[in-house]
Order: C-alpha cells, then structure tokens, then sequence
C-alpha cells in the first residue's frame, strides 16, 4: 500500500475511536510534556551557568607571559640569559599579532601599576592601578555598578573598588574588609574628582631635554610609589628612560562592589581606568624595571596578555598557536570541560526522569492498539480476504501508532513549553523576593522540540511493533469468523 | 470503467485430492478431505451440502485464504499449495473476488471507501481507484448510495455494495459463500440475478456455496454436492 494511503486510513481509524485515542495521545503528551520541561529545565540552567561564566570571562579568556621576561630575572649573567632564539618580548608587535589570530577577539595588555590617590585634601592612599579595556563592561564584574562605566576608551575617568572607596571616605582602614557594600556614602563620590600620583616612564632623551623635569605638576606629599619616584637622578638612565613622579586629575565615573580578587587581568586592582588612557600615562609597569635586558627597546614589554577568544571551545587551538610563538599561555579549559561532563551527566539523568513518563504513556499506546486488533479482528481479515499482505495489516499498525505519537509528541511540546513557563514564573517569583535578580531558568530550542517529537513518534511506533506484528499475523479465516 | 471481458482458460480452477484437516487435541477434524475437482473457465458451480460438509473450507482454499493440509489447488495453472504469502496476497488482490453471507463491508467507512479498498491494497492511484469504485457502484445499483455508511444500508444493499467491491478489481474468479444466507428470498433471487448476469456477461467463473438447493438448482450450471469433507454427488443442473 502507498504511504498517503496508509496514513490516510490510520488517520481516519484514530477518528473512529476518538475517546480511546484522545485518552492515549494525552498520555503521551503528558510523557512528552515531562521530558520536554525536564530537559528544557537542564538545558534552561546549562545556558544560564554558561552566560555566567561566559561573564566571567573566565573560560574564553588566554593569560599569555613571555618566557623571555622570567629568563631574564632567574638566570645571572654569562649564563644562559640570552633569549632562545623562539623567545621574543611581549611587546605591541605581538600583541598585534596575538590578535590577528583566527577565533581571537582581542589581546589586551594587562597594564597594573601602582601609585597614589589623593581625595579632597586627605592623606595619599596607596592604590593598585588597572586598565581596563572597553569589552569589561560586559562582563559579570561590572553588573552591579553604582555610577556609569567609563564614557569613552581614553576618558580621564576612574572606577573605584568599593572597599578603596569607603577608604578615600575614611569610613574604613582595612582594605581586606570584605563587608563593604555600596551605599549612599559611596555614591556622594560619583561625579567628584581625585588625584592620581605615579611613576611615568619618560624616555632619556626627554628627560634630559626637560630637565629640570617639567613634564606636568610635581608631587607634593605623601610616599613616592616605589623606589623610583625621586624626580632625579634618573633610575635607569643606562637603560634609556627615566622615572618621574607625575599627577593626573581624574573623575570618579563609577563604584563597583566585585571582589578586586576576582577581576580578570586585573586581579588585585582597586582603581580602575580605562585601558587606552591607562597606556596614555606610560606609567612605570613592574616589567619596565627590568630594563637591563640588552635589547630594550622603546617599545616596552607588557607584563601579560589577557587574549579573548571566540568561544571556550576554541581556547586550545589559540593557546597552542601563542605557545608556537614562544610564549607561555595559562586557561581554565579543564573547568569547561568538567562542567560540560556534568551537565551532560544532569541532562542526561532528567532525560531518564522524563522519559519514564513516556514509557508509561507507551504501554497505553500497546493497550490501545491491542484493543484494537480486538475490535477489528473481523476489519484484518476482510482486509486480507480483498488482498492486504500481512506487511499491509502491520504497517498499518504501525502507522496508526506513529500518528498517535505524533499528535503525542506535538500536544507534549506544547504542554512541556506551558509547563516551563510556569517552572520559570514561579522560580523568578522565589528570586524576586530573595532580592535577586530573574533568570532565564528554562529553554525550549528547536532541536528539542523536534527531537521530542520525533523521540514521540519513534517510541510509539516500537510501542506499536507488537500489536502490529500480532495483527499481521492473523488467520484471515480465523479473522472472518470472529463476531 | 469497468470492463471484464471473456477470456480463455483465465478462471479455470483444479483440485487434486485437496485436504485440509484441523488438529483439535488428540483428534484430527477433515473438513475437506481428497476433493478432486475440475472447474473451468466461466462455469457456475453450485456447491452444495449441510453445515460442516466442507463447503466454506473448500472455497476459502480456492480463494487462497487457506492452505490445503495436502494435495493441489491450481487456479489459472498455478499451484496455491506452492505460493508464498506474498503470492497468495496477489493472486487475492487481481485474480479472485470474494462475497461472504455476512458481506463483511468495513462498518467505519462509506461504500465508496469500502470498494475502493481492494484498488488500495493494489496501489492503485488514486483518481482510477475512485472512478473504478464509482462504475462498480453504479452496476450494482448503488450510485446514490456512495457515502452512506453500511449501517445506513439494507441487507440487499449492503451484499451488492459487497459484489461491487468483489468486482472492482476485474476478477476472473467470483466466489460466493452463502450470498443470499442473510437475505429475505426476493433480495436473494436478485444478488443471484445479478452474479448470473456477470458469470454470463464477462465470463466470470462462479462459484456459489449454499445449503439451499432451490436457488442452486434455479441459477448454477453445475451442483456439487459434499458431506464430511468429500465429493458426495456433481453433475449438470440441466434445469438450470
């Protein structure tokens, strides 16, 4: 028999029977329904858990240092100090090309120094420095910002951590104070302006040709950063630069309350600045000290690179392309892939939970086509008496079976989608009154809907194989006979 | 349209000490037991006898619904003892149509859908399956009746609707198991008017199983008679 016919005539024998059958297609929508939420739910936290390490920028993120730069401190002279011939600084040449990379978004330096901040007229507060490049804004550090992310990429703008901030307050002393939470003291910074003191690097040349140095106000008071803060004589004039105090104004944009611990490339931090006008101060960074390597050159080596890649899946490949360019590279590759074992292990279980339902809804599928053979024993023996093969009879089973798990599986998906939705409702409705903010909980994509669909279809047709094969094999003698 | 033209051996039907025997337990039952027959193409053969004589058996292993236990049963020279199910299947869809006392139309479908169900099985499209279905109706009397279900019809009704969709796919061989058992005599006397018509008309050969014997006599051009699964008596209906 053709196909059209086939599920034409199992279309209109489901019609014959419309209470039994509705009854079993809700059965198997009800199992659809189960294994839809189920797995809608897990598939709903996977995303959620990956958007926030996504975030987190903690698992598309590559910390990238130059071998040549440890060489350099561990080993004295005259030995093998020299740089292999692969080493090579990391300087804005690599960094460039770190960020030609395929399935590399970008390559920031890790800019970190420090310095010293004065705030309406009070003593100077040493402070950790950070650049932050503009693609920080998205991540998870940054959600929970009082005030606005800096305006501009070079904007003379300043981010405080908010432990700093209750210390330029003198509301605490001790910046290991992990209570600090933003208030409205916090916020009286916003808009308010401080002072930033640092060690510039200024080349040879241009300290000598400015000396007495000139090159912006002097410091005043308070502890020079580090050793090198005396104006003159030069550190590292062998070297080729000099080290001089220098001050900056800043406006406060912003109080952000993450842990300065957990911030990426900036770990440690507790002022931040925009990353292209942190570059703009050529502060003294803690790699420009060691400027005795023979090549120094103008174009000074970043400490580290935080590279930004695509996707976690693509963190192996580019870390192996920065390794064959002769620099170390550091991920937490290993986390990502634990995680994706365990929500895979998750899935897979509330895919078990929610198919149970369904493998009860197939035993209604069986009892009902076993009544049916029942009911039309007579019908399978005219059929076969007027020329239907035995794989005519059992194929129409089957496809009797098929169209039940097909309106199944479709009343199911749409079942399972109300179903998540209330999940969803009622677990954002928990997280607004814990004060958190509402999570996407719950996801249907569309391969899901069609697998569950297709799952339903196939199920009740291995469902039907029994009633089929049974049906098929009546005695179309025995058949005619029943009453 | 339907066109059934006369042929030559096509119809002709041959037992050969066909048996069929049924296991109960310990005992063995012959419901047909060492038949030899010779029907040839376009005759109407009346069989004949009580119930339990072996009528049904003997025509159910002529219709390929059952297979002999031993000995042969040639239809059109091909041996049914020897096909597979496959082949069985076939020779039931094209070559052979079957009317049962019952009429055994599908209560859940139309008279059209009913006769158009043998064409489906035969995958055949489905603009043919309905104009066949239409011409079969409309030789038994029943164009109007097309989307009525059998419920809707009277026992008359119903065996005609039964011969059409015996007829739809132009059998050679028509065979008839107790037609008119379920019918008042003058509903009866017109299904056998009409399955005279064909056997005359197209050639068709007929085989008509009944227990009653006026009817047999009045339209068969043969009657066989049987008892306990045997050929008791077969000879000419020279009333007829």
């Amino acid at each position: 028999m053709k196909t059209g016919d086939l599920v034409e005539l199992a279309a209109r024998n489901i019609r014959e029977s419309v209470l039994r059958n509705a009854l079993t297609t809700l059965g198997v929508g009800v199992g659809v329904a189960s294994l839809v939420a189920m797995l809608a739910l897990g598939i709903g936290l996977q995303q959620l858990a990956g958007r926030r390490l996504a975030r987190s920028g903690l698992f598309d993120t590559i910390a990238v240092t130059s071998r040549r730069s440890l060489r350099g401190f561990d080993r004295g002279p005259g030995g093998e100090a020299g740089p292999s011939a692969e080493s090579r600084p990391l300087d804005e040449p690599a960094r460039l090309e770190i960020a030609q990379l395929p399935g590399v978004l970008e390559a920031v330096p890790d800019l970190r120094f420090l310095a010293e901040v004065r705030y309406e007229g009070k003593p100077h507060l040493a402070v950790v420095v950070a650049g932050l490049p503009p693609s920080a804004r998205d991540t998870d550090a940054f959600d929970n910002l009082q005030g606005r992310f800096f305006s501009s990429p070079a904007a003379a703008e300043v981010i405080l951590q908010v432990q700093f901030a209750d210390e330029l307050l003198g509301v605490r002393e001790r910046p290991d104070d992990s209570s600090a939470k933003l208030n409205v003291q916090t916020a009286t910074l916003i808009g308010k302006e401080l002072t930033l003191r640092y060690a510039e690097r200024v080349s040879a040349e241009v300290a000598a040709a400015a000396a007495p140095p000139a090159s912006g106000k002097r410091g005043g008071g308070g502890n020079p950063p580090s050793a090198a803060a005396p104006p003159a004589p030069p550190l590292s004039a062998m070297a080729g630069f000099s080290v001089v105090p220098h001050e900056r104004a800043l406006r406060i944009a912003a109080v952000t309350d993450h842990d300065p611990e957990g911030l990426r490339g900036a770990a440690g931090a507790r002022l931040f600045l925009p990353l292209q006008m942190a570059e703009s101060l050529h502060a003294l960074l803690p790699a420009g000290l060691r400027a005795s390597e023979p090549d120094f050159s103008n174009s000074p080596a970043y400490p580290s690179l935080s590279v930004r890649v695509k996707s976690p899946n693509r963190v192996e490949a580019v870390e192996e392309a920065i390794r064959k360019m002769g620099f170390r590279t550091y991920s937490i590759l290993d986390a990502t892939r634990s995680l994706r074992r365990f929500f895979a292990v998750l899935d897979l279980f509330l895919g078990i939970f929610g198919s149970l339902a369904l493998a009860v809804a197939a035993l209604g599928i069986v009892n009902t086509l076993v009544m049916a053979i029942l009911e039309r024993r007579r019908e399978i023996g005219i059929m076969k008496a007027v020329g239907a093969s035995d794989g005519d009879v059992k194929m129409l089973f089957l496809a009797e079976a098929a169209v039940l798990g097909l309106l199944g599986g479709v009343l199911g998906v749409a079942m399972g989608w109300v179903m998540g939705r209330l999940i969803n409702a009622g677990a954002n409705l928990f997280l607004r009154r814990q004060n958190l903010p509402a999570e996407k909980l719950w996801s249907v994509p569309g391969w899901l809907v069609g697998g569950a669909i297709l799952f339903a279809v196939l199920v009740s047709m291995i469902a039907g194989l029994y009633p089929a094969a049974r049906a098929a094999r009546l005695d179309p003698v025995e058949a005619l006979r029943y009453e | 349209m339907v066109t059934l033209e006369k042929s030559g051996s096509a119809g002709s039907v041959r037992t050969e000490a066909v048996c069929r025997h049924f296991r109960m337990g310990e005992s063995v039952i012959r419901a047909v037991d060492g038949i030899s027959l010779q029907i040839g193409a376009g005759e109407f053969v009346a069989l004949l006898g009580s119930s339990g004589s072996g009528k049904s058996s003997l025509l159910n292993l002529i219709a390929g619904l059952d297979r002999p236990t031993g000995g042969a049963v040639v239809v059109n020279g091909a041996n049914l003892a020897e096909m597979s199910s496959a082949e069985l299947c076939r020779y039931r869809r094209h070559s052979v149509g079957m009317v049962f006392q019952a009429f055994n139309l599908i209560g859940r479908m139309t008279l059209l859908e009913n006769v158009e169900l043998p064409l489906r099985f035969a995958e055949t499209e489905r603009g043919g399956r309905q104009a066949l279905a239409r011409e079969a109706l409309r030789r038994v009397g029943l164009e109007s009746r097309m989307t009525h279900r059998p419920s809707q019809l009277s026992g008359g009704e119903q065996q005609r609707a039964a011969l059409a969709r015996a007829l739809v796919n132009r059998p050679r061989l028509l065979l008839a198991d107790e037609p008119t058992g379920n019918l008042d005599s003058h509903t009866g006397i017109e299904i056998l008017e009409l399955l005279r018509e064909w056997n005359e008309q197209f050639g068709m050969t007929l085989v008509l199983v009944t227990h009653e014997r006026a009817l047999a006599e009045r339209y068969a051009q043969r009657l066989v008679f049987l008892a306990d699964g045997k050929v008791t008596a077969d000879h000419g209906n020279f009333g007829c």
